[in-house]
């Protein structure tokens, strides 16, 4: 039994996590006692082979599903004691999500991608304009997610994860779409944010070129976490 | 402007509904083909609709307006009579009209005779009417739109006005076929008077009871005939009561059966068979709305569903979600019902005149009511599946 005291400081805070899923004969391990700890600011990279895991990481970080063992907090907060519409105001006030190829609303235009989560927090008038600037969008606010380019649409959803002001962002591979050139561009906004707006980052990826802009990189392998080689 | 703040919505409800409209009037604008496709079939829904409650009213004012508008609460008929064509079939005497004249708690009761008759006009058209003979100055008579009111003449007839259409002016002298009975139209009604589809024409039950003994010489009815008749028959008892009177009773001394007024409307021939037919068309309508609807709003949430994931994932909750897309159907339902009902009056507005339809506000306002609330229903069922859908799979699923 680990004794660690737990700090409301650290923005992530994992300790001893397991997560199966499926029924039966299928029925995997897809988190075995994972730990990580990440400060605010901090950008982390999680690497590893396709079905070690590392969605079901963020999952469990990002308050999507609880972790059937093990305690997960984020600034403090015990994230197993939240549940149906308590977690989704937590993740909305406090987590934001950038997910493979943005993953915006069709029917919204940049800048009402970024005003919708803005109301959902109960914030009306929220100003789309800044923060489409900080990464590079402001001449696309007023296009769909159709009459964007992959990097673009990737870079409307950074903006949207950050309009509640998140202390943790979660990338779940935000660069698979993208060509180098762009996940570069994008990996850097995310380090930008990280740095600049102490924002704790953890992005899991295939993409091993981009890893040079994280402050630290992990493994997962079989749904387990180790420094990466 | 406390008591302003006091009228308006709270800021939290003002917000929910701004937040829900944000996304709901997007998506609309944004599917538009999809959404106006959709609407169509929803607004020829609501044109025949509309055309039905036309056809309905139409139908039941053909059948039985001469009876809505009458005074009377009820009518008794002799017992045992059946109830289709009842008018028609019943036939009471002078000692059942007694007793209810005579009874407790009964304000007027007064003789009425019903019988559809064939005749030809002074101008050789021939035509169908409905006779109801009633007393003279009773309760019975019918409000006049011009001419004098039934009794001054014995042969004298006050036509619905609807009769009017078909070359019938006062003065207008009517043959009844077979019995060479001359009647004279001395007046019209206020408004439509119809029963079992033909013009209603009210004169004196004495004038009635000529005819129905079958005694009647050809021309026009004198009061020698009347004098030498023996025959107190009529077709029914028009009581005019308070509702707590028991009829059950009275008619238990008359060797009645009493019907009220609404419940007499199934004794109008074919009454019960056309309103029960098209009761039946609207109700699979109503039917098919719904289905329609609640189809289209499945194949859309199943066609949403990625996005869905997204919006839950980050932070929409579940009820938010299903009020968006309620709010969605519901403008559909709302917006492209009302284009409907506006085509449905307009097309109402062209009817040929031999065709009943009567558009009436009324049975419209419900109609279209019932299109767009089983609509959302419909809409409901299909988008309740939003709350099982998993924002897990936002992340692609890939663990």
């Amino acid at each position: 039994m680990n004794t660690a005291t737990t700090s409301p400081a650290l923005a992530l805070d994992i300790r001893d996590a397991s997560l199966e899923l499926g029924d039966g004969d299928a029925r995997v391990r897809a988190l075995d006692s994972v730990w990580l700890q990440v400060e605010p600011g901090e950008f982390v990279a999680i690497v590893g082979p396709s079905g070690s895991g590392k969605s079901s990481l963020l999952a469990v970080a990002g308050a999507l599903t609880h972790a059937d063992s093990g305690t997960v907090r984020v600034h403090g907060t015990e994230l197993g004691a939240l549940s149906g519409n308590a977690a989704a105001r937590f993740r909305r006030d406090t987590i934001g999500f950038v997910f493979q190829s943005g993953n915006l609303i069709p029917a919204l235009t940049a800048a009402d991608q970024l005003r919708l989560v803005g109301r959902l927090a109960g914030n009306r008038a929220v100003d789309p304009a800044p923060l489409l600037k900080a990464v590079g969008m402001s001449a696309r606010a007023d296009h769909r997610p159709g009459q964007l380019s992959g990097g673009e649409r990737q870079r409307v959803g950074i903006a949207r994860a950050l309009v509640n002001a998140p202390t943790l962002l979660l990338g779940d591979e935000p660069t698979a779409a993208l060509d180098r050139a762009r996940s570069h561009e994008v990996v850097r906004v995310l380090a930008e944010q990280a740095h600049e707006s102490n924002v704790a980052v953890v992005m899991v990826t295939h993409d091993h070129d981009v890893l040079e802009h994280c402050d630290r990189v992990l493994e997962m392998v079989d749904g387990r976490l180790s420094p990466a080689a | 402007m406390t008591g302003v703040q006091s009228l308006s919505a709270p800021a939290s409800v003002r917000l929910e509904i701004g937040v829900m409209m944000f996304l709901a009037l997007r998506e609309l604008r944004f599917a538009r083909g999809r959404f106006t496709l959709m609407g169509v079939v929803i607004a020829l829904i609501a044109v025949l609709v509309v055309l039905l409650s036309g056809l309905s009213s139409g139908l039941v004012n053909d059948g039985v307006s001469g009876l809505k508008s009458m005074p009377a609460t009820a009518f008794a008929f002799d017992e045992g009579t059946i109830t289709d064509n009842a008018f028609s079939r019943s036939l009471v005497d002078g000692e059942q009209l007694a007793t209810w004249q005579e009874a407790e708690g009964v304000e007027q009761a007064e003789p009425m005779g019903v019988s559809i008759v064939n005749g030809t006009t002074d101008s050789d058209q021939q035509i169908d009417m409905t006779l109801f003979g009633i007393e003279p100055g009773g309760f019975l008579e019918p409000e006049l739109s011009s001419g004098s009111p039934v009794g001054a003449d014995l042969g004298g007839i006050v036509v619905s006005e609807t009769a009017k259409s078909e070359g019938l002016d006062i003065g207008t002298v009517i043959t009844l076929d077979r019995i060479g009975l001359e009647l004279t139209v001395v007046g019209f009604t206020e408004g439509q008077s119809t029963f079992g589809h033909v013009d209603v024409a009210y004169l004196p039950i004495d004038t009635w009871r000529l005819i129905a003994s079958n005694t009647a010489q050809p021309g026009a009815p004198t009061a020698a005939e009347i004098a030498a008749l023996d025959y107190d028959y009529s077709s029914v008892v028009a009581l005019r009561t308070p509702a707590s009177t028991d009829l059950g009773a009275i008619d238990d001394a008359a060797g009645t059966m009493t019907m009220t007024r609404t419940e007499s409307f199934n004794a109008s021939p074919g009454y019960e068979a056309e309103t029960l037919t098209l009761t039946m068309i609207q109700v699979f309508l109503y039917a098919i709305c719904a289905l329609v609807v609640g189809a289209f709003f499945t194949v859309w949430t199943i066609q949403r569903t990625g996005e869905i994931a997204i919006l839950r994932a980050v932070g929409a909750s579940r009820g938010y979600l299903l009020r968006d897309s309620i709010a969605q159907a519901a403008i559909l339902l709302v917006g492209f019902t009302a284009v409907g009902v506006a085509a449905g009056v307009g097309f109402g507005a062209i009817m040929p005149d031999a065709m009943p339809f009567d558009l009436e506000a009324g049975p419209i306002a419900v109609a279209s009511i019932l299109t767009v609330v089983l609509g959302l229903i419909g809409a409901v069922l299909a988008v309740v599946r939003i709350s099982r859908i998993d924002p897990l799979t936002a992340l692609g699923g890939q663990r």
